[in-house]
């Protein structure tokens, strides 16, 4: 029996919809675990079930699964908390091993952001501002940043969200004691489409585009979308979408990876990287648009974002 | 003494909040609120993103309804573009829809509240959960475990990506339906169907008469719906329609969601993250139990308030069932869990429907070219949690400039905080409580599935 504990930070709940999408494997392992915290599932509370405490207090477990960054005061408590509590601690998903998405808003200060949704819209009118003074409420940090920066983390499996496979392949190792075997390649090196070695495109194309393929044959017979001028992440993102046997899910989708899984290791520059990837396929790097916006979509916690204002 | 308890997090829910009590000297409650914890902001961090990226960056809002954040940013970015989806893809994308519905519904009510259904409202909290399900109800647990995890693995298997999907694009969807594909769902859409009215035969029969009673004991109050409608008849609309706003007494405004700011506004307060939004004609917005002002509710039960009946058989049934019991509109909080069931049978029936409609088989999937522009647009869809609102700007060069959101959980804010002031107040006096009585207001919450 192994006792987990389950935290969700700066999240979507879309990584522990896909620890659900385990789906019999889940039914399967359940008897072998015990989950002490889990809050989209059970009632356990910080401040004890009657609101009895002032600390905030998880139970010990040897395994402690975190999804989400970090980007307010409670989210680091609870991070720390759990980092105490728990012997082995677990990166889920792209937004704990690298912000993810809502680390885009490192392109963006956290004033500014408050002056827009409380000051700036339309609909609103205007009142007095959330007040971490005068109410229980946690203070937003400055930036959005991965687990890894704040306290030492030992297991990271990204993905956005990761595929049940790899979080079936992470509990697996735990329960017998062994390490995990996580994908660590990019996603052109699973991907089934046929490359030319040249572009077909003479210019890049936004997703405004189509797509050339034919429907009634498999991804095999689709050209690269690189070579078809589509700006697809998969030469500077890391494999693993598609699970143990599947394709990359997008390209599945018939459409462009967007980079979900995180860079291919932490020694990789999605941004210098990528020149390299354009280059190659002949299309000019200077000519794509937004570059912090794809390039830096899931790994804002990692990449320097520069502020674009203020 | 006066004091504060706060029970945090609020649990089984598909959020970051936690509910904070306010107890006077006698022990008698004077405050009771629903704190959301965070801001994300992902209105801020989309401008300056080309706009037919914001439908794969949005999804990220909610991992369990990313499906409605797809549909709604995509139609208000093919609003500034000025772009009309080709008709097969329009029935791809509510096939889509309602076959993400479906988990979505089964989730809610199996994992999340049906623990407090079949366990009790004050049994051991440790066990008051899913694992304490598969216990107690093995074999019910089990199936909708099971009908949960195929359905989403039929869409998966179809749309390539589920959980943040991807096949929406501006214009249209990525890749045709295949004749395979549709056989298989619609074998799924089947078995989902009638699992869907097993489930609400159950609930009606065994779960909600006892539930009923204690939530009419904790209270109800009054309030406006909003929700989708057909313009042609006024059939409940999940994908696509107008706006039918309705008040207490059953009158109704209606309008598209491109006029949205005529008819809502959003007020915000210092203890919690989430705006308040309300009925602009009100003026203001009053979260008093006793005398509420400004407040509407959104999601299931509005819809079912605010429809003149559903387009499906099953469903309609279900609807006239629940309307003779309830009337129109029918108020309690509880109630949201009942219409949450009829939904999804709705859901099995509309998709069903879609899979046997020749268009959808159509390979015109996508409207060509398009080219970036300066304009304005809004896109809306009804999300699980209730009217999902999106309002985009471009420049010329087709990157967003600026953004508005409203989703679902955000118009019952106000809803959900009256709720459980109203159960608070009813349910704790002269300062005595416990976990049960604690978790039975959390209840209030949860039926909103926030």
């Amino acid at each position: 029996m192994v006792t987990i504990a389950e935290e969700w930070l700066n999240s979507c709940s879309g990584c522990e919809i896909a620890l659900l999408n385990l789906g019999e494997t889940l039914l399967d392992l359940l008897p072998d675990l015990s989950f002490v915290h889990i809050p989209v599932l059970a009632d356990n509370k910080y401040y004890g079930q009657t609101g009895e405490r002032s600390a905030l207090e998880i139970p010990k477990a040897q395994v402690g699964i975190i999804s989400g960054g970090v980007r307010n005061e409670e989210h680091l408590e609870v991070l720390h908390v759990m980092r105490k509590q728990t012997d082995i601690l677990v990166a889920l998903g792209t937004c704990a091993t690298e912000g993810g998405i809502p680390a885009l808003a490192n392109l963006t200060s956290t004033a500014s952001m408050r002056e827009m949704v409380y000051r700036g819209q339309p609909s609103t009118v205007p009142g007095p501002d959330p007040d971490t003074e005068a109410h229980h409420l946690p203070r937003m940090l400055e930036r959005c940043d991965a687990l890894h920066q704040h306290v030492a983390v030992d297991l990271s499996i990204p993905g956005c969200p990761p595929h049940p496979d790899w979080i079936a392949e992470a509990i697996g190792a735990l329960l017998a004691g062994r390490a995990p075997k996580l994908p660590s390649r990019s996603v052109c090196d699973g991907c089934p489409t046929y490359r030319t070695g040249k572009s077909s495109s003479p210019a890049l194309h936004r997703l405004l585009d189509q797509p050339a393929y034919d429907a009634d044959q498999g991804l095999d017979a689709m050209q690269c979308l690189l070579e078809q001028g589509f700006m697809c992440l998969g030469p500077v993102t890391r494999r693993g979408c598609g699970g143990r046997t599947g394709s990359p899910r997008c390209i599945s989708a018939r459409v462009p990876c967007r980079g979900c899984y995180g860079r291919i290791s932490a020694h990789t520059m999605p941004m210098v990287d990528y020149v390299g990837a354009l280059t190659s396929v002949g299309q000019n790097f200077a000519a794509m648009p937004d570059k912090q916006g794809y390039l830096s979509r899931f790994d804002g916690s990692e990449a320097i974002l520069k502020k674009l204002e203020d | 003494m006066s004091q504060t308890i706060r029970i945090a997090p609020l649990t089984r829910i598909e959020g970051h909040a936690a509910l904070d009590i306010h107890l006077d000297q006698d022990g008698d409650v004077s405050e009771a609120r629903m704190t959301v914890m965070s801001l994300r902001g992902f209105e801020k961090f989309v401008v300056g993103r080309p706009v037919e990226e914001v439908p794969r960056i949005v999804t990220r809002i909610c991992g369990i309804c990313p499906w409605q954040h797809h549909l709604a940013s995509t139609k208000a970015a093919e609003a500034c573009l000025g772009v009309t989806p080709t008709p097969t893809a329009t029935k791809l994308r509510e096939l889509c829809q309602m076959l993400a519905t479906i988990p979505d519904k089964i989730l809610h009510f199996y994992f999340l509240a049906a623990p407090d259904f079949v366990l009790g409202p004050d049994s051991d909290p440790a066990g008051r959960n899913v694992v304490g399900l598969v216990g107690a109800a093995p074999e019910l647990a089990r199936k909708a475990a099971l009908m949960r995890y195929k359905t989403q693995m039929g869409l998966e298997k179809f749309a390539g990506k589920v959980i943040h999907p991807v096949a929406v694009l501006v214009g249209g969807f990525s890749k045709p339906l295949m004749e395979e594909d549709r056989r298989e769902l619609t074998a799924l859409a089947q078995e989902a169907l009638a699992f869907s009215l097993e489930s609400v035969k159950l609930a009606r029969e065994q779960i909600f008469p006892k539930y009923l009673k204690l939530f009419q004991e904790l209270g109800e109050y009054p309030s406006a719906y909003l929700g989708l409608v057909n313009p042609d008849d006024g059939a409940m609309a999940l994908y696509d329609g107008i706006f039918r706003l309705m008040d207490q007494d059953g009158s109704y405004d209606e309008f598209p969601a491109s006029d949205y700011l005529a008819h809502l506004a959003e007020k915000v307060e210092p203890w919690s993250y989430l705006k308040f939004p309300y009925m602009r004609k009100s003026g203001r917005l009053v979260m008093d139990e006793k005398a509420p002002v400004g407040v509407y509710r959104t999601n299931c039960l509005a819809r079912v308030n605010v429809c003149e009946g559903i387009s499906t058989p099953q469903a309609h049934g279900e609807l006239e069932i629940f309307r003779r019991e309830f009337g129109r509109p029918a108020h309690q909080a509880f109630l949201y869990h009942w219409a949450r069931l009829i939904e999804l049978v709705h859901c099995c029936e509309r998709a069903l429907e879609l899979l046997a409609d020749p268009e959808i088989m159509g390979r015109d999937i996508r409207t060509q070219p398009i080219a970036p522009r300066a304009g304005e647009g809004v896109g809306c869809v009804e999300a699980p949690r209730g009217s999902l609102i999106y309002h985009l700007k471009t420049d010329h060069e087709g990157m967003v400039t600026a953004a508005n959101l409203l989703a679902g959980t955000t118009h019952n804010n106000a809803g959900m905080n009256l709720s459980l002031k109203q159960a608070a107040k009813t349910a704790i006096r002269g300062g005595v409580y416990d976990q049960g009585l604690l978790n039975t207001v959390e209840m209030c919450v949860r039926a909103y599935d926030p």
